[in-house]
Formats: structure tokens, C-alpha cells, sequence
């Protein structure tokens, strides 16, 4: 963990076209404060992973109604009717990908791996284009690992060393884009002094800042 | 009369048995949980990263249900991440899922994420769920407005080949075997003929009951 750092000094690591995973599952668990200073800034043309769409007020589906997402990946987008008129207008490009897949390849690549084999998607047309490996007689679709520029991670409660448990069930894919990100910053709903060992679920040398609390904590 | 929902809701939950691990989708089959035996200890697993969900929560909530609706844990629950959520699903060890669908066919594929050009909400963990979890049941109204919804073949893009393996609608239940569809209950509000005038599919009909839990 590099520090706790203020909205300024996180506003001033974004950039036009970045990539930046969004923690989240229907804005439970997203780092809204995060959020609000994306929109602040000009950045545009992002590409956003995250679990969905959002809603049009909450979560990631508030860049989206901004206009600020060039690219989205998700695994469903049913709850904001504005990312389902962008894409038709085809003014963003929507990429969807089972849920299960979208958190296995985020795995894979905060872990290491080349990739995964999953028999979600198989004889789908999310199979076109994608490798198909057999093993031990069954088939299976090669899903490449999927990293970004940024993470921003929400849900979090975090302690002063920047170790991270989740509260309910707001850790979702908050975890994962620690992991798989250049840079991982959190949002967190609470801060402590320090976490219980057995309850850090991420270990702070996997997470770069943390942003202080509205009183400067 | 009960409206189709309750009729599908209600006859879903007697396939559930005690101790069962099961993940309900949105729509009609979130309201099975509502007409479970009391007697029966089923647990439920949501894919947003729990197993013991439980009713909703009142007020607002740091734990939602898979349709982000505020919701409550059981004692005994568990909290974890999405990876862990869908190792669970695909992994084989969800005992049922119970999920909407647009199409099935008489080869068990079923189709509900996409209608190309008109609407595209997503296949969310439907995919994952329906490749993993032991059992598949679709709950669905039987015709779209009198338009048949079980079909020889889906036309829509599949959310999975082969995967289905009971079908559950206001008017019949309808088991997927290797040789095809097997009409093997009937509402009592209807006949074995207006059931297989409502589906486009082949059903095989000789061991027809009439539908279980109904109060004839």
C-alpha cells in the first residue's frame, strides 16, 4: 500500500481511453465516491469492466449515462436502459460475458494464469471465435485472462495498513480487480484501526491507495 | 383461480427437497421460496455471493439479492466472492437452479439473454447456472400471448445446449428426456389437447397426471 490519498491526487492518475474495472453487482458494493470524482474530471473514451450496467444513478452506469464509456464489459445491462440505447445507437460497444466467466478471467489474470477452460458458453454464440480445447473428453471454451489500467474497489472496510474486508455481500468482484489491476484504489464504506487477521480478505501489498474519508481521515 | 405465477411458483417448490442447495432467478422463480414446506431445510445460493439467503430485508440493506433488491442471511450463512460464487455453480455443487427463458426446445437448450435487435439485457450468471447446478428447472408461462415459448428448436441464441431438465409452466409440467418431451402433468384448468396445441414441440403424452398441489 502506497498511501491514503485525497480525490485530487486520484483524479490526477486518470487519463482518456484508460481501462478500469469497476467493483460491484447492481451498484452493491461500487465505489461511488470514486465514481463521483471520475465524473468530476473530463476523462472520456473508458473502457469499464464490471459486473453490469448499473443503474442510471448509481454504480457504474453513471459513466455510462455520462458519456464517458467508449467500451463496456459486463455480464448484464438490463437495469440501465441507457447502455442498451448507446449500444444500439452504436455509440458504445458493449462486450457481454457470462458472469462466471467475466470473474474467472479477472482471476486468472490477478493471478497469473493464461487463461481459463470453462463449459459456460459452449455451443452459444459466445463460443464464436474462441478456442475449443478438449480434456479428458470434454469440451471446453479457452477464455483469456482480463486485466485493466485501474481498479476501482468499493465495499471495502479497510484498516490503517490498507489490508481489506468486505461487508455483506458488497465483496462480489471487488477482490478479484484488486488483483488484476496496475493500479487498485479503494473506496471504502469504513475504516478501522486494524483488521483481525482472519478476516482480510485482501492483503494490503494488493492494493496501491486507499481514499480518505470525506473528513480527511 | 391463482394467477400462472403462484401456479408455477407453487409446483416448483415440491421438486425442492430437504437439503437441497438452490439458486432462484428473477421473476417467477424468486417467488418459489415463498411456498416451500416450512419442513423442507433448502438453502438458497445466490450468485451475487451467498448461500443462506434470506427474505428481504426491510429498509435499506449492505446485502442484496441477485437482483440487487435488499435481502437478509440465514444463520448459518456465508458471504464470498464472485470467483467463489461461480466455482460453486459451474463446480456441480448447486443441487437446482430455477431460471426464466424465452425459448426451450425439445432438446433441453433454452434461450433468455438476447433478442437480437430488440432487446439485449444480458445472460447475467444464467450461463454458468445452467451448465453447473445438477438440476434444471425453467419456470415460464407457457405461450408468449399464444405464441408457443417450447419449440422444436430454439430460434433465439442459446444461453446452453442440453441443459434443461424439467420445464414448468401455469398449464403443465413437462419433463426433457434423450428421445424428446414428456407432457407428464396438466393443470386442471386445462385439457392434455389445449397443452399440446400451445406447444410447438413433439410431446410424448402417455403417462399424463394432472398437476401436483392443485386442489382439483
Amino acid at each position: 500500500m502506497k498511501g491514503f490519498i485525497d480525490k485530487s491526487r486520484f483524479q490526477s492518475m486518470l487519463h482518456d481511453g484508460m481501462t478500469v474495472m469497476i467493483g460491484g453487482f447492481l451498484a452493491n458494493g461500487s465505489p461511488e465516491r470514486l465514481i463521483t470524482a471520475v465524473l468530476e474530471t473530463p476523462v472520456k473514451d473508458l473502457t469499464v469492466i464490471c459486473n453490469d450496467g448499473g443503474f442510471e444513478d448509481r454504480g457504474a452506469g453513471r459513466l455510462i449515462v455520462a458519456g464517458r464509456v467508449k467500451k463496456l464489459i459486463a455480464s448484464h445491462i438490463g437495469t440501465n436502459p441507457t447502455a442498451g440505447r448507446l449500444m444500439q445507437e452504436g455509440k458504445m460497444e458493449i462486450v457481454l460475458v457470462p458472469q462466471g466467466t467475466l470473474a474467472e478471467r479477472i482471476r486468472a489474470r490477478g493471478a497469473g494464469l493464461g487463461g481459463i477452460l470453462t463449459p459456460t458458453g459452449m455451443n452459444t454464440i459466445v463460443a464464436e471465435g474462441k478456442t475449443v480445447l478438449p480434456v479428458n473428453g470434454k469440451d471446453y471454451l479457452l477464455e483469456e485472462p482480463l486485466g485493466a489500467d485501474l481498479a476501482l474497489i468499493g465495499g471495502a472496510i479497510a484498516d490503517r495498513y490498507g489490508n481489506l474486508a468486505y461487508r455483506g455481500t458488497m465483496r462480489n468482484f471487488n477482490p478479484l480487480i484488486a488483483m488484476a489491476s496496475s493500479i487498485a484504489v479503494a473506496d471504502p464504506v469504513e475504516t478501522v484501526a486494524v483488521l483481525d487477521p482472519e478476516r482480510i480478505v485482501t492483503p494490503y501489498p494488493l492494493v496501491d491507495y486507499v481514499l480518505k474519508e470525506e473528513n480527511g481521515q | 383461480m391463482m394467477d400462472e405465477k403462484a401456479i408455477i411458483a407453487q409446483r416448483i417448490a415440491l421438486e425442492l427437497q430437504d437439503g437441497d442447495l438452490v439458486n432462484l432467478g428473477i421473476g417467477i422463480p424468486t417467488i418459489v421460496a415463498d411456498y416451500l414446506d416450512p419442513a423442507k431445510h433448502v438453502v438458497f445460493q445466490s450468485e451475487n455471493g451467498i448461500i443462506g439467503l434470506g427474505p428481504l430485508a426491510e429498509g435499506p440493506s449492505d446485502l442484496v439479492n441477485a437482483g440487487g433488491v435488499g435481502a437478509t442471511i440465514v444463520e448459518g450463512g456465508a458471504f464470498f466472492d464472485s470467483a467463489m460464487s461461480f466455482s460453486i455453480i459451474r463446480g456441480g455443487h448447486v443441487d437446482v437452479t430455477v431460471l426464466g427463458a424465452l425459448e426451450v426446445d425439445s432438446e433441453g437448450s433454452l434461450a433468455s439473454w438476447i433478442i437480437p435487435g430488440k432487446k439485449v439485457p444480458g445472460m447475467g450468471g444464467a450461463m454458468d447456472l445452467v451448465v453447473g447446478a445438477k438440476k434444471v428447472i425453467v419456470a415460464m408461462t407457457h405461450t408468449n400471448k399464444g405464441i408457443p415459448k417450447i419449440l422444436s428448436r430454439c430460434r433465439l441464441p442459446l444461453t446452453a445446449y442440453r441443459e434443461v431438465n424439467l420445464i414448468v409452466t401455469e398449464m403443465a409440467v413437462i419433463e426433457v428426456h434423450p428421445d424428446g418431451l414428456h407432457l407428464t402433468e396438466v393443470h386442471p384448468d386445462y385439457t392434455v389437447e389445449q397443452v399440446v396445441q400451445a406447444t410447438e414441440a413433439p410431446l410424448h403424452v402417455d403417462r399424463v397426471v394432472p398437476m401436483k398441489g392443485v386442489a382439483c
